[in-house]
């Protein structure tokens, strides 16, 4: 039998659609500060493999010359990004959401199956909760990484303040570069996060927006 | 008995909320989009938009709040100074300036009516300090230098500043390049007019005869070829403030 069924609490879907532009805004105005100093490549010695970035790049994004503003965005939007992200985290601590989120004793094993089983190399996916294990750790790592961004960002924007904590992330040049590493982790995770949404199907994707997910039930006979 | 031609309740509940809920999100979206047009399109205020102005200010205030004058930038061993320190900008500078006879004009002290012209001598026989700190660039470049030179706050004990004095105003010899500096991360005891650099007489590129190395702010309020030293309760012009720029640009 079909039903309609609740998935995702309003809380939670406002903090997500809230965040997502919050993010998007801090990494535009980050890749305009980037820009002026963008020494960061994959590489070793003299052979650079991805160089973050080639100025075709910044030109056809017209993401250069905006150090000024890119610091003022980011400085002001950066409030509500942490607003927003401390709100989602206590809330999930205090709901008790978090339980079906932080990833149990066999997620790593059961991510792997998760994987195996998405390239079609798997029959069963593993058992799980309302989050297989691969959607636990990543979900979990990415809320872990916002708390790296405010960390990193903090020890950046007030170093001499917060001396302590740029020292605790290797110094100030170290913290700049973790903030940047977290930054292309977002983007990779947006990457895999969308593809694998396109392919779950609107229903899954329905449920992020109005909450309900259709389910089918089986039919109870007496 | 199910009509065929009738579409399944709970397709038609679903759609139901599911539109009702886009609906509520286009309505968030378009409120968003709004503040940011707001924001965006602000009258301008030194070369942003006035709402981001308002916005660093605020950070400033929180910053001016609990800032903490006792709190030092680290200082690093003498052999992690880099040997040769980048030079990144020459504004203000000037070549026909006597650097034997550099005196800093200081206005606004108290118990002095008049600007006092202080020889640099002076400046040098106050107790010398060195220290190894980190020159952080707006850019995103930083590099650990080998600064020495006399402490602000010493010159600022033979030419205090009025009670409640809010600011202090440096500037080069032809006012080109000027900085305005809240006077307690002036007054923080790393703040330095250097005109030692590397263990060595500061080089002309460096800012010769001196200039300023105050490692709570960014590089752009490290004032070379400092000519004149003003206390103020007038917010000063800053050469990179007023190119949209924090005016604090404090770390």
């Amino acid at each position: 039998m079909k039903q309609i069924a609740l998935k995702h609490l309003r809380a939670t879907r406002w903090f997500h659609w809230i965040n997502f532009p919050l993010l998007a805004v801090m990494i535009w105005t980050g890749l305009w500060i980037y820009w002026a100093n963008d020494v960061y490549r994959i590489g070793w010695g003299d052979l650079t493999l991805l160089h973050f970035f080639p100025d075709s790049f910044y030109s056809l994004t017209h993401t250069d010359h905006k150090l000024a503003q890119g610091m003022a965005w980011h400085f002001v939007v950066m409030w509500a990004f942490i607003v927003n992200g401390i709100a989602y985290i206590a809330y999930t601590l205090v709901s008790g959401e978090w339980r079906k989120l932080v990833p149990g004793r066999h997620a790593l094993r059961d991510a792997v199956y998760v994987a195996l089983h998405d390239l079609h190399l798997r029959k069963e996916m593993p058992p799980q909760g309302k989050y297989n294990a691969a959607q636990q750790i990543s979900y979990s790592a990415i809320s872990v990484m916002g708390v790296g961004s405010f960390i990193t960002g903090l020890a950046i924007w007030r170093y001499v303040q917060f001396a302590w904590l740029a020292n605790l992330l290797g110094g100030y040049p170290a913290a700049r570069m973790e903030h940047f590493i977290l930054t292309v982790g977002y983007v990779l995770f947006f990457v895999v996060h969308v593809a694998q949404v396109t392919i779950a199907g609107w229903n899954n994707a329905r449920s992020m927006v109005s909450g309900y997910e259709v389910v089918e039930t089986p039919e109870v006979r007496s | 008995m199910k009509d065929p031609i009738m579409k399944d309740p709970v397709d038609l509940e679903i759609g139901r909320r599911t539109r009702r809920s886009l609906l509520t999100g286009g309505i968030a979206a378009a409120a968003g989009a709004g503040v940011w047009a707001w924001i965006a399109n602000s009258p301008a205020e030194q070369n942003i938009p006035g709402a981001l102005r308002r916005g660093l200010q605020f950070n400033e205030k929180l910053s001016r709040g609990i800032f903490n004058g006792n709190r030092r930038a680290p200082e690093f061993p003498l052999d992690q100074a880099v040997k040769k320190v980048r030079v990144n900008e020459d504004i203000g500078m000037s070549d026909d300036v006597d650097r034997a006879t550099w005196k800093v004009r200081v206005s606004g002290a108290a118990g002095h009516a008049e600007a006092v012209d202080v020889p640099l001598a002076e400046i040098k026989n106050l107790p010398h300090v060195e220290h190894v700190t980190e020159l952080k660039c707006v850019e995103g470049w930083s590099q650990v230098v080998h600064w020495g030179g006399a402490r602000f706050a010493d010159l600022a004990k033979l030419y205090p500043p009025p009670a409640g004095t809010q600011y202090v105003a440096m500037e080069t010899p032809d006012g080109e390049y000027y900085v305005g500096l809240d006077l307690e991360s002036a007054l923080q005891p790393q703040t330095l007019l250097v005109y030692e650099m590397s263990g060595q007489a500061i080089t002309e590129e460096h800012g010769a005869p001196l200039r300023l190395c105050i490692p709570t702010k960014y590089g752009i309020k490290n004032i070379k070829q400092v000519a004149s030293i003003r206390y103020t309760n007038e917010r000063p012009k800053d050469y990179w403030a007023e190119r949209g720029y924090d005016w604090y640009a404090g770390l």
